[in-house]
């Protein structure tokens, strides 16, 4: 059995979802209890799969037992054995918080909406363990189909958003499709570690073919994880998507994207190819620095919370995207830290956002007026999330960035520093304008004292499968905290083996 | 000229790039949705026949080997001496047949036919063409579907609830609701 987790974390939601799609219509109650018990099996199977690496190396796992180059492979190694259990877990947690909540906002379509849902997992997870470029393909558009229709379940708005979205998702994913072409057209092959080796062996460092791929790619990649003169179909999807698919997609979905990244830069292609042949790195740095800036000014903009929670997933794509480019050993160990980290810190954020507006039905940030006395549980999850972004010890942001700031620091790369730290000092100022309202409720002078009172007494605190998620997720950022030195160090053997410049 | 001949070399790389450009510009130019969407499709369709353009090799025919390649003349001749048990089954499934047989000879015979087969099997790979493309093309083709299937409903609700499809007129009322 243990020999079969890697296909078992996607095959569990996978099966189920086609499960609940068939039966949910008729027996309702099924939905939630099969979803959780799928995700659940789920999360097993990827940490069986994670200490199976942690022990014995890289996993190879050929499915219908084809070998690759020509059948389908699934290679696990410490990088993605590490994002599947984060995005398995993510999963779990938004599926424990879904169980008022879809029914609530998508009245009557809660069997489509679990298929649906469980869909976009199967897609992400198959995204993260796929060992061939085709296939990582065609999961991502698995994935991107679902979310569409995720995020057309919303309100008006949320359908337009949709729109957009899904023709920039497409355009994204042909350029990507378009980028494995290339290197299928010199490398004939479509398995990842097959084409590295083709690349090296047949000495295509100066081939203009290779160098299109390379940037289709790259642009394709870029589109879809929002960076930033890319992300203009970000916003609106994830601010007016129902809560639950706002939850899932906000906290994984870019995530995921700078996960394919990486991997495409450092196993595909080889960190000498992307950083040194090409010599891009300075230039995409100074895009990342745009995005980190753009996306913390934007963010400042907002006074709807869940919109300027998304401004900050750009910012973050910023920090990770540049993070890569930094071409630093210490740099590469802080983005994927990063990823792990910024998936529950998002994910804690924007379960405390939904929340807020399935108490109290606002969409804008005076909605969280005095809620320190009505809701403690709530907001302590909340400060946990909150605090992480800002990155202040013990929690898990504040490692990763410490990582990231070091990466910029070792290789000379001020600019991206400075960004970084202008963007916490950004999040510190957002952050505690909501704690301040929550605590001390709006200034008389500000003028908002329409909704003051009257129907806010009534509030407390939300139920268990609200706060169960939230502050879960706050344990997780905390335990990533403390335990950073083991990961940062399983990640580190990772990286290590790319022989990357190694910080004085 | 020799501008000409450039492009006439790769002339499959101008066509689909050229017609992935008229998608990009209904994608961006167009205010009907519904038309959006024929300009992704036709987006992607460039993709579809980039990828079926490289599996093309010139003079080269479908990926399927004929009989006579596989079994070679003599072949005929091995079958000749335990001819009559084999006789009713099926071309096809000959050569899997024999190996379950328990007849020794038959066993040997089957060896030597095999590495024979093998030897004179002479497959060149530059007459066929590249099925692997066109095969992955199945799967994008699928997706491309999808795809235009999704964005098909999302502006049927996208109507329902603006009565437009118009994206100018969509966003007038969004920014009348405000």
């Amino acid at each position: 059995m243990t020999e079969q987790a890697p296909v078992l974390i996607l095959l569990f939601p996978f099966l189920t979802a086609v499960v609940v799609a068939l039966a949910g219509s008729r027996y309702k109650g099924l939905c939630w209890p099969l979803v959780l018990a799928s995700l659940g099996a789920s999360v097993c199977a990827s940490l069986t799969a994670l200490t199976q690496v942690l022990e014995n190396g890289p996993i190879r796992y050929y499915l219908g037992g084809w070998a690759p180059p020509f059948g389908i492979e699934f290679r696990i190694d410490q990088l993605n054995a590490l994002v599947a259990v984060a995005v398995s877990v993510v999963a779990l947690i938004t599926a424990i918080y879904s169980k008022d909540n879809v029914e609530a906002e998508t009245p009557g379509k809660s069997s489509q909406y679990y298929a649906l849902f469980l869909l976009l997992v199967s897609g992400l997870l198959g995204i993260v363990i796929t060992g061939d470029a085709f296939n990582l393909y065609v999961l991502l558009e698995v994935s991107a189909l679902t979310s569409y229709a995720l995020i057309a379940m919303g309100n008006k708005r949320a359908t337009l958003a949709a729109f957009k979205y899904l023709v920039m998702g497409t355009i994204g994913a042909s350029f990507y499709l378009l980028g494995v072409g290339y290197l299928y057209i010199k490398t004939g092959s479509l398995n990842m570690v097959d084409i590295h080796e083709q690349l090296v062996a047949l000495d295509l460092a100066g081939s203009p073919t290779i160098q299109v791929g390379f940037i289709l790619i790259t642009v394709g990649v870029w589109i879809k994880m929002a960076f930033f003169p890319l992300h203009a179909w970000l916003p609106n999807s994830y601010a007016f998507a129902p809560t639950t698919s706002s939850n899932i997609m906000a906290s994984l979905v870019t995530k995921v994207m700078i996960y394919v990244m990486i991997r495409m830069v450092l196993t595909v292609f080889g960190p000498d190819y992307a950083f040194e042949v090409l010599n891009w790195d300075n230039i995409v740095v100074w895009l990342a620095v745009i995005a980190i800036l753009a996306g913390s000014i934007g963010a400042l903009a907002q006074k709807d919370l869940r919109k300027m929670l998304t401004f900050l997933i750009i910012a973050e794509v910023g920090y990770m995207v540049g993070g890569v480019w930094l071409a630093d050993e210490t740099g590469m160990i802080g983005t994927i830290f990063h990823i792990i980290s910024d998936v529950f810190m998002t994910l804690c954020v924007f379960l405390f956002a939904g929340i807020v507006f399935s108490k109290t039905g606002l969409r804008d940030i005076y909605a969280v007026e005095g809620m320190f006395k009505k809701m403690p549980l709530t907001m302590i999850g909340f400060l946990v999330g909150a605090f992480s972004l800002i990155g202040i010890p013990p929690t898990a942001g504040f490692f990763s960035k410490w990582y990231l700031i070091q990466g910029g620091i070792n290789s000379g790369n001020w600019e991206y520093v400075v960004a970084l730290i202008i963007s916490s000092l950004v999040n510190a100022v957002l952050f505690f304008r909501i704690i301040e309202i929550a605590y001390f409720g709006v200034k008389p002078a500000e003028g908002h004292d329409a909704h003051h009172g009257d129907d806010h007494t009534k509030i407390s605190e939300g139920p268990f499968t609200q706060v169960l998620p939230l502050l879960a997720t706050a344990a997780i950022i905390l335990g990533i905290g403390i335990f950073n030195k083991e990961i940062a160090s399983i990640i580190q053997d990772f990286v290590s083996q790319f022989n990357l410049v190694a910080g004085i | 000229m020799e501008a000409l001949e450039t492009i006439a070399e790769s002339f499959n790389y101008w066509i689909y790039i050229t017609i992935m450009m008229i998608g990009l510009y209904a994608i961006v130019a167009k205010n009907n949705l519904v038309k959006k969407l024929i300009g992704m499709s036709i987006f992607q369709t460039a993709i579809i026949l980039f990828y079926v353009s490289i599996g093309y090799k010139e003079g080269a025919t479908i990926p399927i080997l004929y009989h006579d390649q596989v079994h070679p003349p003599h072949h005929e001749d091995a079958e000749a001496h335990h001819g009559t048990e084999h006789a009713i089954k099926e071309a096809a499934e000959e050569t899997h047949d024999e190996g379950s047989d328990h007849d020794e000879h038959a066993e040997e015979a089957e060896h030597a036919l095999s590495e024979d087969s093998h030897g004179s099997l002479e497959i060149d790979p530059n007459e066929f063409a590249n099925p692997l493309p066109h095969v992955l093309m199945l799967t994008a083709i699928v997706v491309g579907v999808a795809t235009l299937g999704v964005g098909l409903a999302i502006t049927q609700k996208l109507y329902r609830e603006f009565g437009s499809i118009e994206e100018s007129e969509i966003i007038e009322q969004i920014r009348d609701s405000k």
